[in-house]
This record gives C-alpha cells, sequence and structure tokens, in this order.
C-alpha cells in the first residue's frame, strides 16, 4: 500500500463539485449539483429512482461527462474524461453488479488490469498481497485460489470492495452495496465500510436502504430530481430524511405510517 | 515436507479453518475427482477418447497404431493444429472464426502465386502468406469492435470473400505444383527430428516442472504462503518424462518425429505461457468471462478482441503454409471441406469452451490429436468422405454437448 505517498489526513477536502448539470437529449439528470467529499468521512447519496445518484457517480467515474460545472480534486480542476482516467487519478467505483470476472480466481480479479510484472505475473507477490489487504479489512475469504463463481454474495462484495482498495484511492464509491445481502452480510459490509472509511479514504455511498445509511454515513446527501435537496446527519429523524426525499412531508410514507398508528391507536 | 500445526496457521492462506486444503498424493487424487465432479473435466474427455479410438480402430486395422502410420498422422496434425491454436484465442473471448479454413486455404493459394509463379524467395512468400492473415484478422476486429458486428456473421462473410479471393489469384489453372526438392516440402513431408535431439527434448518438460515446482516453492515459503511439497510435482514429472519417452521411442521405430510437429508444439508452449502468465492472457480470460468488467478494470478491450482476432487469422494463415508444405501444391480444394470444423472441433474437444473465458493452449495439440487420429483411422478403413464427414460431424456434436453440460455442471457447483 501507498498511502503515506499519498499524504493523506483526515479531514482533507478531496472532493468538491460545484455547478454540476448533465443532460441526456431533453432530458436534465443532474442540475446544478454541489458535492463535498473529505478524506476519513461517508457521505451517503440518496433519493428515490430517478433522481440522478447513479449519474452523478458514473459522471464521477468518467463514464458520462458532465455538460456543466466544476469538478475539484485536490484543490486543483480537472476533467474526467474515461473510467481508466478516474481510477487513476484515485476515484474508484465498486458497482452495483460487482463486476467480477467469475472464470477468474479472488487474486486475478484483486489485480484484474494492474497484474504485477506484466510480462511474467508475480502469482506469489499478487497472492501476498491479495492476502495482506483482505486481512487488513478483516474479510473473510476461504481461499483467493478459488474461482469468483464459488464465492457467497456478501464474498463477491468484499472482493469487489478490495479490489477498489488496492490502487489505494482517495475516494471509494460504492453503488448500493448492500442491495442484495442478508442481514448477517450486510453488517460484515457495513463494518467493512468503516474500516476503509477509519483508513482514510473518502466513501461516497449510495444506498435506498435509510437504516444501513444512517448506521455509517456522517453526512447524508439528498437528490430530488436531478437537484440537490438538502444535507443531513444521521442525527436527523427519519421523517425528515423521506420528507427530503420525496419532496414532501405529506407523501406516501407518512401517510402510511399514520395510517398504521391509526389502525393501532383504532 | 512436514508443517506442525502451529506453523501452518500462522501461513497467510491457511488462516480459514473451514477450507479444506488437500495435500499430497492422496489429496491431489481427491481434488482432482471432485473437479471432474464439478464438471471440471479437464484432458479426461481427451484422454477417454483417445483410448477408445486406439482400441476401435486397432482392432478394425492392426495398421492404426503401427509406428509409420503414427508418425504420418503427427504430420497431418501440425497443420490443422495451427489453424486450431488459432481458433483457441477467439473461442476463448466467446467469439467464433468460421472462415479459418478460406483464410489457410488463401495462405497456400500465395505461397504458390509468389513463391512458384513470381519467384519471391521463400522467406518473403510465407511473410506475404502471414501479412494477409494478420490482416484479415485485423479486419475482423475491427468489424467486431466498431460496427458490432457478430463474429460468426463477420468471418462468414469472411469465408466466402477469402474463398474467393483464393480462387481469383490461383487463376484459370487452379493448382500450383511446389517443387518436391525444395526446402519447404521437404519440411512439410520428410524431415524429421535426429534421435538424440528427439529423446533429450522428451526430457525438457520433466526437468522444466521440478525446476519451476522448487522455485514457486521456495518463493511461496519465503512468502509465508503454504508451499505444498515436492511429492506430488516429483511424481507428475516422472509419469509425464516416462510418457514422453515411450512416445519418442515408439515413434523411433518408425521414422521418427517430424519438425513440423515439434515447430507446432513450440508454438503451443508459447501461446500457453503467453495465455497463463502474461498480462494479456489474463486479460483474455477477463474479456471472455466478463467483457464488462474487464472494461471497467481498465483493460483495453477492444485492443485484447482484436489481437485475438489476427492471432488466430495469422495462425489460420500459417496452418495453410503447413498444409501447402505438406501436400506439395496451393490448389482450389486447399482450406475446404471439412478443415474449418476440424479445427473449431479439435479446440473443443481439447477443453476450449464456446461460451468464452475457459480453455488452454494445449486443448489445440490434444484435440488435434483426436481428429486426426479418426479421420486417420477412417481413411486406414477405406471409408468415402461422405462417411468421414458424418463421424467428423457426430464427433463435433458430442464434443459440444459435453462442454454445454460440463457448463451447466460447473454452474450448478459454483465454478465458473
Amino acid at each position: 500500500m501507498t498511502k503515506a505517498s499519498r499524504g493523506r489526513d483526515h479531514g482533507d477536502l478531496i472532493l468538491r463539485l460545484r455547478g454540476i448539470s448533465k443532460q441526456f437529449g431533453a432530458i436534465t439528470a443532474l442540475e446544478d449539483i454541489e458535492l463535498d467529499v473529505h478524506a476519513g468521512e461517508v457521505v451517503a447519496l440518496v433519493g428515490d429512482n430517478g433522481a440522478g445518484k447513479s449519474t452523478l457517480v458514473k459522471t464521477l467515474a468518467g463514464v458520462h461527462q458532465p455538460t456543466a460545472g466544476s469538478i475539484q480534486y485536490l484543490g486543483k480542476p480537472v476533467t474526467l474524461d474515461t473510467p481508466g482516467k478516474a481510477l487513476e487519478m484515485g476515484i474508484a467505483t465498486v458497482f452495483q453488479d460487482l463486476s467480477l470476472c467469475e472464470n477468474l480466481d479472488v487474486v486475478a480479479n484483486l489485480f484484474l488490469g494492474h497484474e504485477l510484472n506484466p510480462w511474467r505475473l508475480n502469482e506469489v507477490q499478487m497472492e501476498v498481497r491479495a492476502w495482506t489487504l483482505l486481512q487488513e479489512l478483516a474479510a473473510r475469504i476461504p481461499s483467493v485460489r478459488e474461482p469468483i463463481a464459488s464465492l457467497s454474495g456478501g464474498q463477491r462484495q468484499t472482493v469487489a470492495i478490495a479490489r477498489s482498495l488496492l490502487l489505494d484511492p482517495h475516494i471509494i464509491m460504492l453503488d448500493e452495496p448492500t442491495a442484495a445481502l442478508g442481514v448477517a452480510q450486510t453488517a460484515e459490509v457495513l463494518n467493512l465500510i468503516e474500516r476503509v472509511r477509519d483508513r482514510g479514504h473518502g466513501v461516497i455511498l449510495i444506498s435506498h436502504n435509510m437504516e444501513d445509511v444512517r448506521a455509517v454515513a456522517d453526512r447524508i446527501v439528498v437528490l430530488r430530481l436531478g437537484r440537490n435537496n438538502g444535507v443531513f446527519t444521521p442525527d436527523n429523524t427519519h421523517e425528515e430524511l423521506v420528507a427530503a426525499i420525496t419532496g414532501a412531508t405529506e407523501n406516501s410514507v407518512s401517510r402510511r405510517t399514520a395510517r398504521i398508528l391509526e389502525t393501532q391507536g383504532g | 515436507m512436514s508443517h506442525d500445526t502451529k506453523s501452518l496457521a500462522a501461513q497467510l492462506d491457511r488462516a480459514d479453518t473451514r477450507v479444506r486444503h488437500d495435500e499430497g498424493i492422496g489429496g491431489e487424487v481427491r481434488a482432482f475427482i471432485d473437479r471432474v465432479r464439478s464438471g471440471d473435466l479437464g484432458m479426461l474427455p481427451v484422454i477417454v477418447g483417445l483410448l477408445l479410438i486406439s482400441t476401435v480402430f486397432s482392432t478394425l486395422n492392426p495398421v492404426f497404431l503401427a509406428p509409420n502410420n503414427l508418425v504420418n498422422l503427427l504430420f497431418d496434425a501440425a497443420a490443422v493444429g495451427f489453424i486450431s491454436l488459432g481458433v483457441v484465442c477467439v473461442l476463448l473471448l466467446g467469439e467464433i472464426d468460421l472462415s479459418i479454413g478460406s483464410m489457410s486455404g488463401l495462405a497456400s493459394a500465395v505461397i504458390g502465386v509468389l513463391w512458384v509463379n513470381t519467384g519471391l524467395p521463400l522467406p518473403l512468400a510465407i511473410a506475404g502468406a502471414l501479412l494477409a492473415g494478420a490482416l484479415t484478422g485485423f479486419v475482423y476486429g475491427n468489424l467486431c469492435n466498431r460496427f458490432e458486428m457478430p463474429s460468426f456473421v463477420a468471418t462468414l462473410a469472411g469465408l466466402l470473400a477469402l474463398l474467393g479471393m483464393q480462387l481469383y489469384i490461383l487463376g484459370p489453372t487452379g493448382s500450383i505444383n511446389l517443387p518436391f526438392t525444395s526446402s519447404l516440402v521437404r519440411f512439410g513431408q520428410i524431415m524429421i527430428i535426429p534421435a538424440w535431439l528427439a529423446f533429450t527434448l522428451a526430457l525438457v518438460p520433466g526437468a522444466v516442472m521440478i525446476f519451476s515446482g522448487l522455485r514457486t516453492m521456495r518463493h511461496r515459503s519465503a512468502a509465508n504462503l503454504s508451499s505444498g511439497g515436492m511429492t506430488v510435482v516429483l511424481i507428475k514429472a516422472a509419469i509425464l518424462t516416462a510418457a514422453l519417452l515411450f512416445i519418442v521411442y515408439y515413434l523411433e521405430q518408425g521414422r521418427g518425429v517430424p519438425w513440423m510437429f515439434g515447430v507446432f508444439v513450440l508454438f503451443v508452449v508459447i501461446l500457453d505461457y503467453a495465455l497463463t502468465r502474461t498480462q494479456w492472457g489474463r486479460s483474455m480470460f477477463a474479456v471472455g468471462g466478463n467483457a464488462e468488467a474487464a472494461r471497467r478494470a481498465g483493460i483495453n478491450v477492444r485492443r485484447i478482441r482484436l489481437s485475438a482476432f489476427v492471432l488466430c487469422s495469422t495462425f489460420a494463415a500459417l496452418g495453410g503454409v503447413f498444409s501447402a508444405a505438406r501436400l506439395a501444391s496451393a490448389s482450389q480444394q486447399a482450406g475446404t471441406g471439412d478443415v474449418n470444423l476440424n479445427a473449431i472441433a479439435a479446440a473443443v474437444i481439447g477443453g476450449t469452451s464456446l461460451f468464452g473465458g475457459r480453455g488452454s493452449a494445449w486443448s489445440a495439440l490434444l484435440g488435434v490429436l483426436v481428429i486426426m487420429a479418426i479421420s486417420n483411422g477412417l481413411t486406414l478403413l477405406n471409408l468415402s468422405s461422405s462417411l468421414r464427414y458424418m463421424i467428423t460431424g457426430a464427433v463435433l456434436a458430442v464434443a459440444v454437448i459435453v462442454d454445454s453440460l460440463a457448463r451447466r455442471s460447473r454452474a450448478s457447483h459454483g465454478r465458473a
């Protein structure tokens, strides 16, 4: 790990988005988005379907280019035109569908595209670094020489997160990391996110699960219909968050809660 | 190699106690049975196939197992083997090239025209044939990359176009004879590796196995990883060396080991190294397994695909040069008929999956031996080519069924 060389202190401002907009033809997916990410911080990005979370993440991952706005990274304005460039600069993404090659083993997946010694792969060194990284994350993977196909959902998520950490990024973006996981595995992944934060990485977490978000996030950024709709902390109530996400204090969630309260009361 | 439990627990890869680690000879056998059960058949179908074929054909006609017939078989195998080697590259990506037969035919025509008709030096003519192959692969790669044309269609179009090109450059005579005294034809029909060299070469794989086994063991224990021990490696090396020595000895009872086959094996070894030990090879498997994941990992998927198509067509061209040498002619028939399917069948029978992401260079070697043994055996029985085609077709169908079933079984056993 080249952590020292990156010279990262907790609390440093890593990423600063101002006025980011993205249009797909006639549709405005993002409009005037602001977002700050500091080192050693978990920023949760929440919003309803179509709020623009994925578009924002893809913009940061270099998949989409914003139509307008500025991205400041480590104090300098940058453009992220390819996924490779974002990765190189230290913005790693764990996509929802994980992007692992099921036919390759854990070591091969961790080092995919960044193998040590391209003309004569250094398998031993790669295996050692794989084990070290997995142990740092206190991850439980039975064998790094098994193909990914033989791992469980939680283990795959672990491998995907570990892979994003391999290049020691400043920021790691997780798109719905707990969506397909069971109770225990979700807890494991949340622990993992905390350990990643404690290593000093900035974490952007996208999730629909308010419980998970409130469990690990330091700040909760709400998007609604492609715009910023407030920044919250885990201290805010569930109702306040839902209101910001749906855009009204009177919404289907509050109505349902009220109805349930009513039936219980009656 | 004996470890006490304490040092085992301290090893990086032995910390998890839930995993059974197969060690020693018993463990190796157990792991093999596990693999086969879960659908990871490896070389098993080939060995079973070869045993079956040699029993059937040698009872029908004892000449089949005669040393000189096997030598002829190896001569024949080299040309198709090269084509099959290229097929492995495209199959690994889950693509296919149906024009390999036409490509090999065109390459032999190019040799005939440039070398015999135009009088260019032989190396230049060969270079021209290979260049034609590389260029064809380049076109296929771009058709697939830029226009997202399915490789099936792109190469089917290529099959016709290349065949047309072959007929065009051969002109009205339709056939060019290569001079019998030339080195190319001698290479394709006569040249044999000297006995002492053949025996020495037979010792090399075992020696390399032991040497690299020792090296890996040293590196792994230095890095605090489990190293398994040398017993299994030694036994495997001993069996391999004994088998190779016996094969060479048996062939030496006839004419010996053809140079052409030796060159083929050399290329198999090179491709195997490239596929398993280099970043390019890892990328090939990654693109074949999950192209989108490979792209997100920063791999240039288009370049990998292009490289596979270029390699495939170039190997097909080289196969065409070899078959021209073998037949001492470049004709309109070269590369037609069953060449296409033989080469693809060989790769699949050898264990390269049609679905991408699985396979090895060795599958070309093993598969081509099976295919050529069948075709050789049927020829010895004086069967007409109509029957030969039908039987070869059936063998290909069986190979694909085995591949498909094994894949389903792997999926249900949690193996890719």
